[in-house]
């Protein structure tokens, strides 16, 4: 055993069910380097990171620390041995401040010392560069304070060895260049990061090697030196792709769908949308980048009937030349009857777009159940439709009629986004159209949606890869607080332009998590 | 860490999609099991009198009591029809996840208002009398079911408080009718038109029950369809899994809820006809008898199905009959036959975690125990 290796994991396995979320993966972390663990979304990263950090438990195989062998039963077993974890999804209490969190969860004797904590907290901030004020409540952070915040509540339990989880998920790109410097300056510190990931050019940016996980299984190793994007891929997909999305050039733009100061406020009388005003073209694909939570979902949904508003107006020019139609006080199915179909993908795909517990064929109905004047439903239809769509996005389902629910991440959303397409829209909002899927489909699904262009279809493109979205955008709206911040041209426009429209505002408003 | 033995004694996975033969095997086991636990709880109980029973006859004497003689056969069928009833009526809302505890109450106002007409309309010719007293414990039913989700589509409320309340508000209605009809000032109303049975359940083919039977299957097989293979059945699984995606799916929620909870509120009220005029003819606030509470069970162990509805409600009836027969022929107390049925309850029901987890015990991997 070389003396760098902080962790060595030998022939880990892990089942779900009779889902093999890691099989016999063999992985080392060395002190002193960034470690990207590199697959796509279902290759079990999280799974095998999650077994490190106390979270779950493997089913076989075992985890050797600094050359012992061990087991780790929870986060505080994990804890002990140094080892720590800041998830994707943050386990803050918001109204707690900076200070009480870090200390949460700590058993140490005596009353708490809040300057002792405190002197702390600025000594760790201070070595690596954080910025984080111990007496500020969660619930005024910001995204990245946050994160902030998590690592250094993993630094203060005295972490060796941090392991982020799609660190860069709900970054800006200036936001992602900061915690990259931290990050360095705990490489250099003789600390061991890894850092899971899919986002390639990251991968390259940051990482002195790389280990590549694919469908479960450990496929290497590579310093990132000898790695370009395109080997990375090939590693990760386990054949050749090409990288490059098209482009073609807008025929026949014709004015489809126009917003017009449009204001939303939610429960808490936070003004979720405001005075977002846009025009959407038939022939053209118009990208919204933002981060998450500053009104995307909310104006698609407005936009669909689903969502109410309190000021503005929605207009649709339909593509037989009509009259324009206001949408603001129609119905969901009013609307989608005039040809607006929405896939939304939010963070739990099937709170909204599909019945879990159905099947594919019944959840192929759900918008189309009603016609006929039969009071019963006719599965004919549908199952004809699940099966072509079965085949053309290739979903692996033991069956039509398996729940949904069952399926991995990547093929409920090949579910979703095949029906949305296949019921001919004339508007069609896609919102994360991409997430969970593998490289491969990513890329069925941008021709796709460069295929309803080409057919006069108006399409809305709600992106969080910002490399995507400059590639495949013909303009690009950036949203922030709620608001536009400007809308540029998806040819000509840089990524930091983009990263500075989507922060430049006051973001203490339209800011959640 | 060296203090630790390494891998934890048992865990908990789940279980991946369980073939249907390989449930049933679960279910039939648990049911032997929980009949060989209860056998020993009846020999533990009784040797404390220091004359221990053979659990044996105990199961013999239950089977007696279910289906000893013909009579016995046709009480535990009416009784099941009844129970089957309520779960039916309670399917559609709880698919619907909406929490319809308020089946008692829909059930009395149905009894009530049947009671209403026994004494009211003992004049008009049987079968249009009948017909009459069907509607209007139908409608008050749904009205007793509407009342809540109305609150809930409009409001928001809380439905199983609402629901539960409601029945307190029936028990109150049904005793002052109680009252008000009671001439002899005997706290009862007694059996109602004893000397012209008018308004009662006729014979039929010479079968006292037979109306009962071919009301609660009607119902039974008109629900499975209305379920599975209906509009609305499709309507009021999307709202049960998700609120948002029936929005989403163009479907007026506020409407199903409305609707589902009239339909479930009828049958409710339906099963509370069937009992004042098919099997008890007199109405009291015992009426529906704690029915209403025992029917959630069969509907959601029998997964909203109808036809498994049938046999869930056979076996709790069944029990049901057959404890009351124990505590009668061996001198033991109601408590006794509760604890049997409730034993039996436990194994049934836990049955469901061995259906969707496994355990792992130490020393066994993974793959080896995923063959088994």
């Amino acid at each position: 055993m070389e003396n760098s290796a902080a962790v060595v994991m030998k022939g880990i396995t892990k089942t779900f069910g009779s889902v093999i979320a890691n099989h016999k993966v063999n992985l080392e972390i060395r002190k002193g380097e960034i470690l990207s663990l590199l697959g796509e979304n279902g290759s079990g990263k999280t799974t095998l990171m999650n077994m490190l950090s106390g979270i779950y438990f493997p089913d076989d195989g075992q985890i050797f620390v600094n050359g012992k062998k061990v087991t780790i039963h929870s986060p505080k077993d994990a804890y002990d041995l140094k080892i720590g974890m800041i998830h994707q999804h943050f386990k803050l209490v918001d109204v707690f401040t900076a200070a009480e969190n870090i200390v949460l969860g700590l058993r140490e004797k005596g009353r708490l010392d809040r300057n002792a904590v405190a002197t702390r907290v600025r000594e760790i901030c201070g070595r690596y560069g954080f910025e984080v004020n111990p007496e500020q409540k969660v619930y005024t952070m910001s995204v990245s304070q946050k994160q902030t915040l998590e690592i250094v509540k993993v630094l203060y339990r005295g972490a060796d060895i941090l392991i982020l989880d799609e660190p860069t998920a709900v970054l800006t790109p200036q936001e992602t260049e900061k915690l990259f410097n931290v990050i360095r300056n705990m490489k250099a510190d003789g600390k061991a990061v890894v850092i899971i990931t899919h986002k390639l050019h990251e991968v390259l940016e940051i990482s002195d090697r790389v280990a590549i996980l694919r469908k479960g299984e450990y496929v290497g190793s590579v310093p990132t030196s000898e790695a370009d994007e395109l080997s990375l891929t090939e590693m990760m997909v386990g054949q050749k792709v090409s990288l490059n999305i098209d482009r073609p050039e807008p025929e026949n733009r014709t004015l489809r769908l126009s917003v017009n100061n449009l204001s939303c406020v939610d429960e808490n009388g936070f003004k979720r949308l405001d005075s977002v005003s846009f025009e959407a073209y038939g022939g053209e694909i118009l990208g919204i980048a933002g981060i998450s939570g500053c009104g995307q979902k909310e104006l698609l949904e407005a936009v669909a009937g689903l969502q109410s508003v309190s000021s503005g107006s929605i207009e649709y020019y339909p593509p037989d030349g009509g009259e324009a139609k206001l949408l603001i006080g129609k119905t969901p199915k009013q609307i989608r009857n005039y040809g607006i179909a929405l896939s939304f993908v939010p963070e739990d795909r099937l709170g909204m777009g599909l019945v879990g517990s159905m099947g594919m064929a019944e959840n192929m109905m759900l918008k189309t159940y009603e016609h006929g004047f039969s009071p019963f439903t006719s599965k004919k239809e549908p199952t004809k439709l699940a099966e072509s769509v079965r085949e053309r996005f290739e979903v692996s389902t033991p069956g039509l009629s398996t729940p949904v629910r069952r399926l991995s991440g990547g093929n409920v959303q090949k579910v979703l986004v095949g029906r949305e397409i296949s019921n001919a829209p004339s508007v069609l909002m896609t919102a994360y159209a991409v997430r969970g899927l593998d490289i491969n489909t990513s890329y069925t699904i941008y021709r796709l949606l460069n295929e309803q262009k080409e057919k006069g279809v108006a399409v809305i493109y709600v992106g969080e890869d910002l490399d995507v979205l400059l590639e495949l955008s013909d303009r690009i709206m950036v949203m922030c607080a709620g608001r536009v911040n400007g809308i540029v041209d998806g040819r000509t426009a840089t990524k930091e332009e983009v990263g500075l429209l989507m922060t430049k505002l006051d973001r203490k408003e339209g800011d959640s998590e | 860490m060296s203090g630790k033995t390494g891998i934890p004694l048992v865990r908990i996975a789940k279980r991946d999609a369980v073939p249907f033969w390989k449930v049933c095997v679960f279910r039939v086991a648990a049911i032997l099991l929980s009949l060989t636990v209860a056998g020993f709880l009846i020999m533990a109980i009784t040797s404390l009198t220091g004359r221990p029973l053979n659990p044996i006859d105990v199961y013999k004497s239950m089977f007696d009591g279910a289906f000893g003689t013909t009579k016995r056969i046709w009480i535990t069928v009416r009784d099941m029809l009844l129970l089957l009833c309520i779960g039916v009526g309670l399917a559609p809302a709880f698919k619907m996840r909406f929490w319809n505890i308020g089946a008692e109450g829909q059930i009395l106002v149905g009894g009530v208002v049947t009671a209403a007409c026994m004494f009211y309309l003992d004049a008009l010719p049987t079968w249009t009398l009948l017909l009459i007293m069907m509607l209007c414990s139908l409608i008050a039913g749904a009205l007793w079911g509407l009342l809540p989700a109305f609150f809930k589509a409009k409001f928001g409320t809380n439905e199983t408080l609402f629901t539960l309340m409601m029945n307190y508000v029936a028990i109150q209605i049904t005793s002052f009718f109680v009252d008000f009809w009671d001439k002899k000032q005997s706290h009862s109303v007694g059996i109602i038109n004893s000397f012209t049975n008018a308004g009662w359940f006729p014979r039929v083919f010479g079968q006292q029950y037979f109306l009962n039977v071919v009301i609660v299957l009607a119902v039974t097989v008109f629900m499975y369809f209305y379920l599975k293979k209906s509009k609305h059945g499709y309507e009021i699984a999307v709202v049960g899994e998700s609120e948002n995606t029936a929005r989403y799916a163009g479907i007026n929620v506020k409407k199903v809820i409305m609707r589902t909870m009239l339909l479930s509120g009828a049958v409710c009220g339906l099963a509370g006809f069937i009992e004042v005029s098919g099997i008890s003819h007199t109405i009291s606030t015992m009426t529906a008898g704690g029915r209403g509470f025992t029917a959630i069970i069969v509907a959601w162990l029998a997964h909203f199905n109808s036809f498994a509805m049938i046999l869930i409600s056979s076996l709790i009836t069944f029990l049901d009959r057959g404890a009351g027969q124990i505590a009668s022929d061996y001198n033991l107390n109601g408590f006794a036959s509760q604890m049997i049925t409730g034993t039996i309850l436990f194994f049934i029901l836990g049955s469901e975690f061995f259906v969707n987890f496994r355990l792992i015990f130490r020393g066994k991997s993974a793959e080896r125990s995923e063959k088994q």
